[in-house]
């Protein structure tokens, strides 16, 4: 038995092999059993897409036109809190565009085993929002005679994120330079070294203040923590995968953000790719509609190809053609054509549209194979 | 820390063999220069430590066939 199925492995993809070891019934023959495969191998010969096909042409009319029926609403709402996600035709159309900062950056955080559980997940939550001085202060004051910034700090806000007035203050005179930082009860006085002062130069030192980053992971504005499944994970608006990873209780081989360069440059070009897959998956069938999954990895290989993640825009893929008329075809066609006339570009005419422009046979589909003769030799 | 290549959404990355290599690019009928890339700096193939010119063979898990093989020229930069 095992032999014959070691004999297919290279024709039938794994999950066939995998598919019909489920399905056999117990006592088969071996001829029978070669039967099997030698029809599934024909089937799945049929099934393979001919050599010339136009499957780009193909993704793009069945991703398009389920596309027009797309609602334009914006905003999904993921779970009861007020944190929303970008959906809909917005969304695919950030993804496709290979945009570098996306309109709602968002990290699934996945915990070790212990703290999947539940029980403390609000406090680890609130370990990783990114906490400045302004989220701990009730009142900034500026005393003008003496050109000094007074924060008072709100101890049980402050509590909340596991701090006291003393650590801030600590935190803020190593975060700056030029300023001295004394305690006052609750309060913290900020007094610049600077002899000269000025009015603006206290007023900007308040607003730089107000952002000092004093606990948490930078850039991770609100946090989440939900049940999926059987275990909890929390979900955080903004993201900062590099941080995030090295936090002791966060499942590194899990968590995964909805930023596709941020995943192309931690954890590399096909993780990128599969997060393209996943994402537009996801808007995919939030919509109710149905593209086939095919035509969606076509397009993020497409969009992969070059070991960069680039978008379906002037800039991206369609820059990287090697053929000129391709090129104007696209966006900016005079652009494109003069830049050419400048430096001599040659168009070797190899690929469609650039053929069509000319009024030729396009090379694919029964216009891809050539004919040649050989002629009889003259004696 | 947890190595990047131990993720989820990273496949199993290796080299090619010279031999292979060559095979590979005999079965398409292609050179190095139309096969897809990846980046030297990549954070999922540190670890193999390799030059410009290698050949990664990538197994990916895939929806639709269980497990695909890709390959990636390496570049530089």
């Amino acid at each position: 038995m095992e032999e014959i199925f070691k004999e297919y492995e290279d024709k039938l993809p794994a999950k066939l092999i995998d598919d019909i070891k489920k399905n056999l019934p117990a006592n088969i023959t071996k001829a029978k059993l070669k039967e099997i495969f030698e029809k599934v191998v024909d089937e799945y010969e049929k099934a393979k897409i001919d050599v010339g096909e136009c499957v780009g042409l193909v993704a793009a009319e069945s991703i398009g036109e389920p596309g027009t029926q797309m609602t334009l609403n914006t905003f999904h709402f993921a779970g009861v809190s007020e944190m929303n996600v970008t959906m809909g035709l917005p969304r695919i159309i950030e993804i496709l565009d290979g945009r570098k900062s996306i309109s709602t950056p968002m990290v699934e955080v996945y915990l070790k085993a212990p703290y999947n559980q539940g029980g403390n997940v609000k406090e680890l939550a609130m370990q990783i929002k990114e906490v400045v001085v302004e989220d701990v202060a009730s009142e900034f004051s500026i005393n003008l005679v003496d050109a000094i910034v007074e924060i008072r700090i709100n101890e049980n806000k402050a509590k909340n994120y596991g701090l006291t007035a003393a650590a801030v203050g600590k935190i803020i005179s190593k975060s700056f330079k030029g300023i001295a930082v004394k305690q006052n009860g609750s309060s913290l006085i900020v007094k610049l070294d600077d002899k000269e002062e000025s009015l603006n130069k206290t007023y900007k030192l308040k607003e730089r203040l107000k952002l000092i980053h004093i606990a948490g992971v930078k850039g991770i504005k609100q946090v989440l923590p939900v049940k999926k499944g059987n275990e909890y994970i929390i979900l955080t608006a903004g993201t900062n995968m590099k941080s995030i990873l090295t936090l002791e209780f966060v499942d590194a081989t899990r968590t995964r953000s909805n930023d596709v360069h941020e995943i192309r440059d931690v954890f590399g070009i096909e993780a990128a790719r599969q997060v393209i897959i996943d994402e537009l998956m996801k808007v995919i069938k939030s919509q109710g509609i149905s593209i086939d999954m095919r035509h969606i990895m076509l397009v993020a290989d497409t969009m992969c190809v070059s070991g960069y993640v680039k978008g379906i825009t002037r800039y991206g893929v369609v820059n990287d053609k090697s053929s000129v008329l391709a090129r104007a075809s696209f966006e900016t066609p005079i652009k494109h054509i003069i830049k050419a006339s400048l430096v001599g570009e040659e168009d070797k005419l190899n690929s469609v549209i650039e053929n069509v422009m000319l009024n030729q046979v396009v090379p694919s589909g029964t216009g891809l194979p050539g004919l040649t003769m050989k002629l009889p030799k003259k004696t | 820390m947890t190595e990047k290549s131990e993720h989820v959404l990273v496949p199993k990355h290796t080299k090619l063999s010279e031999k292979d290599k060559k095979a590979l690019l005999e079965k398409y009928t292609i050179t190095l220069k139309e096969i897809p890339k990846i980046l030297k700096s990549d954070p999922a193939i540190a670890h193999l430590g390799l030059q410009e010119g290698d050949v990664v063979k990538i197994f990916r898990k895939s929806h639709t066939s269980g497990e695909s093989v890709y390959y990636r020229g390496v570049i530089n930069a």
